[in-house]
């Protein structure tokens, strides 16, 4: 093996690009903070716009060298990879929205794009990583940019609850996630995935209590990080607070890492101990996120807060897929995929029609938005018709997807019960669409303004990709089909 | 396959989905394009449709102008559509209604007018698509698309309580929807195929097969989707709501098209794919077929409004349908789907006319109505014709299908036929009432001063509904031979693994022959 030769070897950095091109530009954002600004505004967003892209193709790049890297750390494979356009995607797509955001509430600065690259660079890293401590610091390093990011509009009191509120739960997630890490390490004297699960399968199998409990505490804090029930409390605050590009940055981004961590270390390390409970654990975590999400969405009249609610309720259709094991991986991995576009695209239309200092954010200020902005009334449908799961929309194959996995698994007691699920969900979604067709404008579509060519793309992009993910499902499924990972 | 069949039969689907792009890139300024637009794309898939049928073989049963592309690979999910005796019909009717549809709405629709022919355009796309659909999947896409532009036509520009009655349209169907991807998927993993005359193939080689609970599951979960669509009594609630509410084309085409894709889904999957649970639940759903029947025309009876009326008929005329498909016999099942075309030629005729009298009238209530025949004998002629289809007057449409219906239940249940009956002559009673009360007796000076008769656009709408009515009533013979043999096929395989279908009718079924004999 390379790594015994030297510290790292060049290989190691092609696999490790996208991390590097991130955290370096990120560096240099805030560097150049003092000669750039005020001089030029957006002259950061084209910046880590021109990162984002780098590392997406780094990332690419890396993948043509698959393998295991840093003495087995890291390790870069076709569902690694997934993940990390995935989330580069997801920061793609923000910095689009801040564009406009930023300018409107006067708020330019370098830190927040070099939070956000870190916290993308976080991200990538926990989707490659193949040991326990990596994928904590990755988990850090995404969180606590992520939880600044939240109170990036330090003057509006939401902005600062949303960022306290995160912070605190976060934290204790990450504890949470910590103790099992810590306790893994104490009972099989290793943090690697691929050794852990070596010891647990083997003869001498340490024992289970710990093995267990060490599960558990995981499971609390990814379910935390995931926001699925009965862990969901601090989403819909966080994101109804959190400036809305950041909300659908949160909503997207961080949850598909952990995502990804939640399927890497219950499909490698814990695989061979966890049939037992799996169906239970996760099958009743699925149910409670999405009946909670679902339902307490229906409750809400501000949007961004209806938008966190049914984020949970996705959670509890990923957590299906998670309970479906193997046939779920690729599932959830397309409907990550399909989540991601459609709720930025959602977020995006809030953060077009709310306006300075977001005071329009609630189901009645979309009323007759599609008289005033046809365009914008017919991309947030399309983003609305995914949600609730109707054909020719991403939205809609993957929670096929997901559904047919479970079934495959003889799980069709949670199908019926989450597409049942499903069609409650649907009352809330149209409600949006009732307001923008039915209804007459409101002040603040009335007051909308042009849509600025950043947002445009952050809504257009999203919404072909939707309809593209809902009528040819194959090249994004075939590959997350093909991106096994690596045990 | 015969490809150039094939792409004529595509041609029927594609036309109103390129209409319906167009119709959306026409420029805000002159939105009166778009009707034009919708017009001309909407005659254009009607020429389709009779190519269609100058070109379909009427000597044999099967399906035609197969068509199977591959679509998802990943999951085995083809793009397969064909057409046969029955849905050659039901996708004529509906490129057929889709014009008259747009020449309804011609004056009434004044805001947002380009929104609503894309959306008729949409709607005449996904209707025509369930129909073609030979792929479970494809056939739950078309399903599902048909919806969004009915929810919208209704939520837009229907009346009062439009909200309403848009979102419970789509909850109503959703629900059940979801119910029945459940049992697709169920399929799939069993078949390992979405292809619905492989199943079928599959079915009856042995090669699948399913246990008795399994398979009562499954049907109740495609039974209870399309029960919710025809809609069968108690399942019918949102129907009410929703043709009230909607604007005229909505309610034509909710009532003429998308209430037979529950009947059509009955007929084409139910009941062959789970013949042994069809059998069982049989007796139940022909005892709710007939409340329906019976029901609905009470319920009709007292309306006061002229648009609920129509609803309610609708109920009534639906359970019929039922209660034909589940009688399994011949003469039964024709008249079924006979009586599917029928009612949607004679209450999207109601409708349209009901429509005509809103416009002039601005208003449903039978009160604000009286003597219309006095100021508009046209109109009323137009609706007298229809009301007597209706009512299945011999000679025109109506009284062929409910005659087989009656005539085929009574050759395997009469007490069926004896209570379904009563329907017949109720709807006698509501309709006549109606027609009475709207356009005879005084004179009321609100009706004098705004009820005109025919212009020549409306004429273009009723001359081709009535045209139908006398041609479907005189000579059925033009349709039903290539419905019987579709429908042969259905009883054909709907005796498949019913074991005890053979030991319970065995001795009637000889008796039967024996008294034809005679």
């Amino acid at each position: 093996m390379h790594a015994s030769a030297g510290f790292f070897s060049p290989v190691d950095l092609v696999r490790f690009l996208p991390e590097i091109i991130l955290t370096v530009v990120g560096t240099f954002l805030m560097v150049l903070d003092p000669i750039l600004h005020k001089r030029s505004s957006h002259a950061f967003g084209h910046l880590s716009l021109l990162a984002l892209i780098a590392a997406m193709g780094g990332s690419i790049y890396a993948y043509t060298e698959p393998g295991k890297s840093f003495n087995d750390m890291l390790v870069v494979d076709g569902f690694a990879t997934f993940f990390r356009v995935l989330v580069i995607g997801v920061g793609i797509f923000t910095v689009l929205l801040s564009y406009r955001f930023l300018e409107r509430e006067d708020a330019e600065t370098s830190e927040y794009h070099a939070l956000l690259l870190f916290s993308v660079a976080g991200q990538c890293m926990m989707a490659a990583s193949n040991d326990l401590i990596m994928i904590f610091i990755g988990l850090e390093i995404s969180s606590i940019s992520s939880y600044v990011l939240a109170g990036y509009l330090r003057d509006d009191k939401r902005s600062s609850e949303s960022a306290l509120k995160y912070f605190l739960l976060g934290s204790f997630a990450t504890a949470f996630f910590l103790y099992g890490v810590a306790l893994i390490y104490g009972s099989t004297g290793s943090v690697n995935l691929s050794e852990v699960r070596r010891i647990i399968t083997g003869p001498d199998v340490p024992s289970p209590v710990f093995i267990g409990l060490a599960a558990a505490l995981m499971f609390v804090g990814l379910g935390f990080k995931v926001s699925a029930a009965p862990f969901q409390m601090w989403a819909p605050d966080v994101y109804q607070g959190a400036p809305t590009p950041v909300a659908a940055f949160l909503s997207a981004g961080p949850k598909a890492a952990a995502f990804a961590i939640f399927l890497r270390i219950f499909t490698t390390a814990f695989e061979p101990m966890s049939i037992a409970w799996q169906p239970v654990v996760f099958g009743g975590a699925a149910v409670l996120s999405m009946t909670i999400g679902n339902f307490a969405a229906l409750l809400q009249s501000n949007v961004k807060r209806m938008l966190a609610y049914s984020s949970i309720a996705h959670a509890g259709y990923l957590m299906v897929a998670l309970t479906a094991r193997d046939n779920g991986t690729p599932a959830a991995m397309f409907y990550l995929v399909a989540y991601a576009f459609m709720n930025i695209g959602a977020f995006a239309v809030v953060a077009h029609l709310s306006g300075k200092g977001e005071r329009y954010q609630t189901l009645d200020d979309f009323a007759g938005l599609a008289q005033k902005q046809p365009l914008t009334a017919a991309m947030l449908t399309i983003f609305m018709l995914s949600l609730i799961g109707v054909p020719l929309t991403g939205g809609f194959f993957g929670k096929f997807y997901i559904f047919k996995a479970a079934i495959e698994s003889k799980m069709v007691w949670l199908s019926v019960f989450g597409l049942l699920n499903s069609a409650v969900g649907a009352f809330y979604y149209l409600r949006v669409l009732v307001m923008m067709y039915m209804h007459e404008p409101s002040k603040a579509s009335s007051e909308v303004e042009p849509l600025p060519w950043g947002l445009g793309t952050a809504l257009v992009l999203p919404a072909i990709a939707t309809l593209f993910l809902g009528i040819f499902p194959s090249w994004v499924l075939d590959f997350a089909r093909s991106a096994t990972l690596l045990k | 396959m015969n490809l150039a069949a094939a792409f004529q039969m595509l041609s029927v689907l594609v036309v109103p989905l390129i209409g319906f792009i167009a119709a959306m890139c026409v420029p805000r300024s002159r939105p009166q394009n778009s009707r034009s637009l919708a017009l001309v794309m909407s005659l254009l898939a009607f020429l389709d449709s009779l190519q269609l049928i100058s070109k379909f073989d009427r000597t044999q049963g099967g399906e035609q102008f197969v068509l199977d592309l591959t679509w998802i690979p990943s999951v085995d999910i083809h793009f397969a559509t064909s057409v046969n005796g029955v849905s050659l019909w039901l996708i004529v009717l509906t490129t057929f209604l889709t014009p008259l549809c747009v020449l309804v709405s011609w004056n009434s629709i004044q805001s947002r007018v380009k929104e609503f022919y894309a959306f008729l355009l949409l709607l005449e796309f996904g209707l025509v698509g369930v129909f073609l659909a030979q792929d479970l999947f494809l056939f739950y896409v078309f399903w599902e698309v048909s919806l969004v532009p009915m929810y919208f036509l209704v939520g837009i520009w229907g009346h009062d309580r439009r909200i309403y009655a848009a979102v419970k349209f789509f909850l109503y169907t959703m629900a059940g929807s979801m119910l029945m991807l459940v049992a697709i998927i169920y399929l799939y993993l069993q078949a390992h195929t979405f292809s619905y005359t492989k199943i079928l193939e599959m079915l009856s080689r042995g090669d699948l097969s399913f246990t008795a609970g399994e398979q009562m599951l499954l049907f109740l979960a495609f039974f209870v989707a399309f029960a919710i669509k025809v809609p069968l009594f108690p399942l019918h609630t949102w129907l009410p709501d929703a043709h009230v509410e909607a604007p005229t084309a909505g309610s034509i085409m909710l009532a003429s098209v998308m209430l037979k894709m529950g009947t059509y889904g009955i007929m084409h999957f139910c009941v062959p794919l789970f013949p042994r649970s069809a059998h069982t639940c049989a007796p139940w759903i022909a005892v709710l077929a007939i409340i329906g029947i019976i029901y609905g025309a009470l319920v009709a009876m007292v309306q006061p409004n002229m648009k609920k009326l129509v609803a309610y008929s609708s109920v009534s005329h639906l359970g019929f349908v039922v209660l034909g498909i589940f009688s399994f016999s011949q003469a039964g099942m024709d008249g079924a789907v006979y009586q599917m075309l029928n009612h949607g030629i004679s209450t999207g005729a109601l409708f349209a006319i009901v429509g005509l009298l809103y416009e002039r009238r601005h208003s449903l209530e039978i009160k604000d109505f009286g003597g219309v025949a006095t100021v508009a004998p046209w109109l009323s002629t137009a609706f007298l014709i229809t009301t007597l289809a209706s009512i299945g007057l011999p000679l025109l449409n109506n009284f062929v299908g409910e005659f087989l219906v009656l005539q085929g239940t009574a050759m395997e249940h009469y007490q069926w036929t004896i209570y379904a009956s009563i329907g017949v002559i109720l709807s006698a009673c509501y309709m006549l009432w109606l027609y009475q009360r709207v356009f005879y007796g005084e004179v009321n000076p609100e009706v004098r001063s705004h009820i005109s008769d025919l212009i020549p656009r409306e004429w273009a709408v009723v001359i081709p509904l009535v045209v139908m009515m006398v041609w479907m009533g005189v000579y059925s013979q033009s349709f039903l031979p290539t419905v019987g043999k579709v429908t042969a096929l259905v009883l054909e395989q709907s005796k498949i693994n019913v074991p005890e279908r053979v030991q319970i009718h065995g001795p009637r079924a000889g008796s039967m022959e024996a008294a034809n004999a005679r």
